[in-house]
């Protein structure tokens, strides 16, 4: 009987790249559910749009490069890196914020530099930085978490938010926006006010922003799964939120009138979300062992800097950008001993 | 007693499909109408006929002879008609064919009178090693390496024989069958080799999955008559029946890179290698047989065989209830790194441990390969710790220097990396490619290296004679013509001076000492 040939190993493949990106946009569902309670459903909108401009962009980019375009669009890639980037976006950024960034994120971000594996940077941040560069005041307008806001904005509240500007029942635009509890603190320390007066006001919580410790708290659930799971590495946000931890609470304790609390860095911003999606993006990250505990520890380290002394309120994007740069010179350096070799 | 057990780096949990095959009793495969050997047994060394067409020949009776101890004798494994010499395929992905020798059994399975049974306490090591050589006695494991070399263990100080029983690739259970039908056998084949070596210690490794081997191994144990054999349960990870691995986990040594085990002072054998010496010490019996594992769910029957060797792949599998009507793939060895063969009409030659026929649910269909994404989940899996993301990386590139550098040769293809890949990348297949290319390469540098030592050894030479010469013209010259007494004593002292360093003067075919000294042949 004759047989075809093929090469070892016969077994079939038990993972695959499109489970694995498919896996981690349901590891987000907690933080989205979240953002969703918290913000109401603007994070929808963005969504959708920021996913299906990265779904046309991808397909026109494949095609210019007479690349396979079903292949290169069934990976799902860049459907992470939409919903990366859309929940990070204010829920009522303008409509074109979503489109913008998305389409920067896939053309300049991924495919300019040969498609999905090939990218030195995190296409969702790079589409994040290149938004808040240039159009800074859309991207610091968030809104107030639900139990703060007079009016909760249903969907289509939201939608005319987003399509048109403009605030629900002819209210103005601009009295629905807010700026965050990060933004706040780094505003009302620059005016000289203490920790204590800062954090008596109406937009911080018990562990850190009202609304947005729920955020992050969804996003560690969903963390955690992806971890228990096996689908990420746990020295990535092991050393992010390590560094992070330890660098806030060492200043904290040295002036707790300057600098806010651990739990407060910890649970702010997108701390959870960069720790465990963003940082994890395994190809612009480090991929050695000790190699993804350092890249991971200088990012927290570094958004801590950002945070408390930089120009922006968060620095998570910023943080991971520069840190892809470094990606490749701590994997030279840390490459494990070979067996048979000596340490 | 208590044992500490050393951890490999990676590994995977796999499936071990073992039940398909291990609840079957073992069975004798009956004599084939035709037997096939190849004179090829081991990749690259062909061992050359002493039969010709139409001898008859008795089992065991030696037909192949090869030209040193890396090549053992081929013996027939049953009694019949040297039918011909010719071109057969091999057992190899290729189909290539080689010189083979075809023996039509005449199902009398004559032997000659058995040997007289030997003491082997009464033999040399030595003599042991010749009469292991004479068995054709080869690693049974897989590799098919001459085992009267490999227990020779030279200069080199050992003081552990392992014995491997980790049976770790799926669906294989030849050794599981071996342990639990001749535990015995094993056992005394262990003193055996214990002495060869040289050695008062044996461990013998056994996976924890095979309880009713360790069962058999330890009753027999139990009679007494094995001091310093210790056997002992490893856990179930592929691959920790790679010799590598099993040496880490039993004894926390690691072979040196390029080194071989006897350089971390341990010899591996195969536990079916260890049966093999006994019959072959204690009963004068040749290596005529082994143990075929035949399974996979293209099988109608799986089980174990005990078959010649240079039975044809489609006799055992007829033994073996034919094929399903799922039959897809025809694997010789285990599912993570078996060959996949082109035809059921190749013999089994001696390293043949498993027949694996997958099923269509079994197999990877063609996988379309994606751009890697550098998961890491391959560094994670690697038994040797090597970065796989990053040698795929260069050898993709052709970086052979950098694929070098991250310690490509050191990779024993196992297939763990390949397995867990989630863009499906052959990593195997290129990483063997690049190894390959690096061999020729170095083999290349080494010739060039080589050529330009001798090539200037050579001018040297010529130069140095050159001027021997002109030296004597003028000698010459300086006598004929009539010289006063100072030319005289002037002459001489000018001779003397030119031949003061009579020991770094170069004799007329060793190289001068400005060239680079030649170099001796490379011992691989």
């Amino acid at each position: 009987m004759r047989f075809n040939t093929a090469p070892a190993p016969h077994l079939a493949p038990t993972a695959s790249t499109r489970r694995i990106m498919q896996w981690v946009l349901v590891a987000m569902a907690p933080g989205i559910a979240a953002q969703l309670w918290q913000f109401g459903p603007g994070v929808l909108i963005n969504l959708a749009l920021a996913i299906a401009t990265a779904l046309l962009t991808e397909s026109a980019m494949l095609r210019l490069r007479a690349q396979p375009s079903r292949a290169g669009l069934s990976d799902w890639s860049a459907v992470l890196t939409a919903a990366l980037l859309a929940v990070s976006l204010p829920p009522i950024a303008p409509w074109w914020i979503s489109v913008f960034g998305a389409l920067f994120a896939i053309v300049i971000g991924k495919q300019l530099y040969g498609g999905l594996g090939y990218n030195p940077f995190n296409p969702a941040m790079v589409g994040y930085a290149v938004l808040l560069i240039s159009f800074p005041k859309p991207m610091t307008a968030w809104l107030p978490p639900t139990d703060l806001a007079a009016t909760p904005l249903g969907l289509l509240d939201a939608w005319s938010a987003i399509a048109h500007r403009a605030g629900p029942a002819g209210s103005s635009f601009d009295a629905l926006a807010m700026a965050t509890p990060l933004d706040t603190l780094k505003t009302q320390l620059g005016l000289g006010r203490t920790m204590d007066e800062v954090q008596s006001g109406p937009l911080f919580g018990a562990l850190a922003g009202k609304g947005w410790q729920w955020v992050n708290l969804g996003y560690l659930a969903g963390g955690l799964w992806l971890l228990r799971r096996g689908l990420i590495a746990w020295q990535i946000p092991a050393g992010f939120l390590a560094a992070l931890g330890g660098l806030s609470l060492g200043f904290y304790l040295l002036e707790p009138q300057t600098y806010p609390t651990p739990l407060f860095h910890l649970f702010a911003g997108a701390t959870m979300l960069g720790a465990f999606f963003i940082a994890t993006d395994p190809v612009t990250a480090s991929t050695t062992p000790k190699g993804r505990l350092i890249y991971g520890a200088l990012i927290g380290g570094l958004v801590f800097v950002i945070r408390s002394w930089g120009g922006y309120p968060d620095g998570v994007a910023f943080a991971v950008l520069l840190l892809n740069l470094a990606a490749p010179t701590i994997d030279h350096y840390t490459r494990p001993r070979v067996y048979g070799h000596p340490g | 007693m208590m044992f500490t057990l050393h951890r490999f780096h990676g590994g995977l949990h796999l499936d071990a499909h073992k039940e398909d095959s291990s609840l079957a009793p073992l069975a004798t495969a009956p004599v084939p109408p035709r037997l096939i050997f190849p004179l090829q047994q081991r990749g690259g060394q062909n061992a050359e006929a002493v039969v010709q067409v139409g001898d008859h020949v008795r089992k065991g009776q030696v037909i192949a002879r090869g030209d040193g101890p890396m090549n053992p004798p081929i013996h027939a494994s049953s009694s019949g008609i040297v039918s011909a010499i010719e071109p057969r395929p091999l057992p190899h992905p290729s189909g290539l064919a080689d010189l083979a020798i075809v023996i039509d059994t005449d199902g009398e399975d004559l032997a000659p009178a058995p040997e007289e049974r030997r003491d082997y306490r009464q033999l040399a090591p030595d003599e042991l090693r010749r009469i292991i050589f004479e068995a054709g006695i080869v690693g049974l494991g897989g590799a098919a390496f001459s085992t009267a070399v490999k227990t020779d263990p030279g200069h080199r100080a050992i003081d552990t024989l392992i014995l491997n029983g980790a049976e770790c690739e799926p669906y294989i259970t030849c050794d599981d069958s071996l342990l639990r039908n001749f535990p015995q056998e094993v056992l005394e084949g262990a003193r055996i080799l214990m002495r060869v070596v040289g050695v008062e210690r044996c461990l013998l490794g056994i996976e924890d999955d095979m309880p009713e081997a360790i069962r058999a191994l330890r009753e027999v144990q139990q009679t007494g008559h094995y001091a310093g054999i210790d056997i002992i349960t490893v856990p179930a990870i592929y691959p920790s029946g790679g010799e590598k691995q099993l040496i880490r986990i039993l004894t926390g040594r690691e072979v040196p890179t390029r080194g071989i085990p006897a350089d971390a002072g341990v010899i591996c054998q195969n536990v079916g290698t260890a049966a093999a010496v006994f019959r072959a010490v204690a009963r004068g019996e040749p290596l005529i047989e082994r143990i075929v594992t035949v399974t996979g769910k293209g099988i109608k029957h799986p089980g174990n065989w005990l078959t010649r060797i240079g039975t044809p792949i489609a006799d055992l599998v007829r033994y073996s209830g034919g094929y399903t009507g799922t039959a897809e793939r025809l694997i010789l060895g285990g599912p993570m790194m078996g060959i996949s063969l082109p035809s059921d009409a190749l013999p089994l030659v001696k390293a043949a441990n498993c027949v694996l026929v997958t099923g269509r649910s079994e197999t990877t269909g063609p996988k379309q390969a994606l751009p890697c994404i550098r998961c890491g989940a391959c560094a994670d899996a690697c038994p040797i710790n090597l970065l796989p993301q990053q040698l795929y990386w260069y050898s993709r590139a052709d970086n052979l220097q950098r694929a070098e550098e991250y310690h490509l040769a050191d990779c024993i293809e196992c297939g763990c990396c390949d397995y867990v890949c989630p863009s499906h990348i052959p990593l195997v297949q290129y990483f063997r490619a690049a190894k390959s290319e690096l061999v020729a390469k170095q083999r290349e540098r080494f010739k060039a290296d080589h050529a330009r030592e001798r090539f200037e050894a050579r001018q040297a030479r010529k130069e140095r004679e050159k001027q021997e010469r002109a030296e004597a013209a003028q000698r010459k010259k300086a006598a004929l013509a009539k010289p006063d007494a100072s030319e005289i004593q002037d002459a001489i002292a000018r001779a003397k001076a030119r031949k003061r360093p009579p020991e770094s003067a170069p004799t007329a075919d060793a190289a001068p000492d400005e060239s680079p000294p030649a170099r001796e042949p490379a011992e691989n």
